[in-house]
């Protein structure tokens, strides 16, 4: 389970202190899919972040007793002078997961051929999409973090991350930040709304979503 | 804040694994795998060390004492090499790291160790070696006391990983930092006792140049390489001080800095 008790997160500007994230409340439980909605700088990608423990906050409490990925993003995760495979090696120490089994996996599936011999800094936004996304399948959480990522990909790149990640993985946990409503829909079971720094509660997807669209007017 | 994972001991195995992984990434960008690859990890100090040797023979510059040059440059140059390199590696280490710290285990205290060994590890290899080799061929004589010269090498090194650990974290926060590591790294190291010994200095330099902590360090080295044809000065005790102070603030201030890195 994942449990945010009361966390608080400030961001120093030059005019004091401003919060970002107030008094937030959540619980993930193992195989659940929450989906989080929220404006353009509402802080989603920031509270998926204090999920997977990127980012420090003030005040409040976060417990993990399941593994949670780190937040698969558009950027991040990779040092961008190394190749794919020297990034997928480095990865690989760092959570403990044995080389050559995560290299075959990845390389089947991220379908980046030659180019993960490459240095990433050569990538496409989507390339490195298939293989933050690839990593994450081969090294198995218990929970994982999904910050638009799938969006970047091309159709086929679709299909292949909702079979690996919702079919073949449709016990784990996943936490999704993303705008597209129709994504939101299918993948999760509830949702929660970011506004103003709160956190609204949904048993209902539906409802989730008139709470978010009245936001937007 | 409270953020709870892991107990002690899994914290300690996951910490080597993160130290490591660094560790290989910080040779690979590096080092590369081109020509000979890891290698440079000590050949480089090597190159230093030696080019200093061959200037100081040439010149005959033997400092005010009747050593041999060669050991006089070995233990100076590479004691310079190990407290020096250490800040300048750890200075600026975060942002080439920063996309690595969303991996939530990966901190910046790892950053930072991972560079130390790294650097530290280049700098007693290349020591170590070039000892043997000047040995062999008989330009030095073999070290009179193993176990000084073992000790003081650990308090330099202890020394040059406090200082790299506090002015990395601080450079994080103030960029002025940087700015003025470049100078004072260069006009310490005529002043760090490489090039001299306190021996040959007036009595009130003497008392002046001992506020340095690494030239006791050196000044140790040397006794253990050669103490039986010069008298060294030093006080390992505030040494020791020095180097558990700047140890001490150098993990506060890597906790107040780790709290505000935002990695991307």
């Amino acid at each position: 389970m994942i449990e945010l008790v009361d966390v608080s997160k400030f961001y120093q500007t030059r005019r004091g202190s401003k919060p970002v994230l107030e008094g937030i409340n959540l619980k993930v439980t193992p195989g659940e899919r929450l989906g989080i909605l929220g404006r353009n700088g509402a802080g989603k990608s920031t509270l998926i972040r204090l999920i997977g423990g990127v980012e420090s906050f003030q005040r409040g409490q976060i417990n993990r007793t399941m593994t949670v990925s780190w937040p698969l993003a558009f950027a991040g995760g990779f040092h961008y002078a190394l190749t794919g495979l020297d990034n997928l090696r480095f990865i690989c120490r760092i959570y403990n997961v044995d080389i050559a089994r995560a290299t075959g996996f990845v390389s089947e599936f991220s379908e980046l051929g030659l180019y993960l011999d490459e240095p990433i800094r050569h990538y496409s936004a989507g390339m490195r999409a298939r293989l933050a996304f690839a990593i994450s399948m081969a090294i198995e959480f218990d929970c994982f973090l999904i910050d638009e990522v799938v969006a970047v990909g091309d159709p086929r790149f679709h299909v292949r991350c909702n079979y690996e990640l919702f079919e073949k993985r449709s016990d784990r946990a996943k936490i999704i930040v993303s705008h597209d409503v129709n994504f939101i829909r299918a993948h999760c079971s509830r949702a929660v709304v970011l506004l103003d720094g709160k956190l609204y509660h949904f048993d209902e997807i539906d409802d989730a979503y008139r709470f978010y669209d009245q936001t937007l007017q | 804040m409270r953020d709870t994972d892991a107990s002690l001991l899994e914290s300690v195995a996951v910490q080597a694994r993160v130290i490591k992984a660094l560790f290989i990434r910080e040779v690979l960008t590096r080092f590369g795998r081109h020509n000979i690859g890891f290698l440079w990890i000590f050949v480089e100090p090597m190159l230093f060390t030696l080019g200093v040797t061959a200037l100081w023979t040439a010149i005959g510059a033997s400092h005010g004492s009747s050593l041999p040059i060669a050991a006089f440059a070995l233990t100076g140059y590479s004691s310079v090499l190990l407290w020096r390199n250490m800040p300048s590696r750890c200075i600026g280490a975060v942002l080439p790291n920063l996309s690595l710290m969303v991996h939530r285990n990966v901190k910046l205290i790892d950053i930072f160790l991972s560079r130390l060994i790294l650097e530290a590890g280049g700098a007693t290899m290349s020591f170590i070696l070039l000892g043997i080799v000047f040995t062999t061929i008989g330009l030095i004589n073999p070290p009179e006391d193993l176990l000084k010269i073992v000790g003081a090498w650990l308090m330099i090194a202890w020394f040059g990983a406090g200082l790299a650990t506090l002015l990395g974290a601080w450079a994080e926060e103030f960029e002025i930092v940087e700015k003025l590591w470049h100078p004072a790294s260069y006009l310490l190291f005529p002043l760090s006792g490489a090039a001299f010994l306190v021996d040959i200095l007036p009595k009130q330099a003497q008392d002046i140049i001992l506020y340095l902590p690494m030239v006791h360090g050196v000044e140790l080295l040397r006794e253990g390489y050669f103490g039986t044809v010069f008298v060294a000065h030093y006080d390992m005790a505030y040494m020791a001080t020095c180097n558990a102070v700047l140890t001490f603030f150098g993990l506060v201030q890597v906790r107040r800095t780790a709290r505000k890195i935002v990695p991307v």
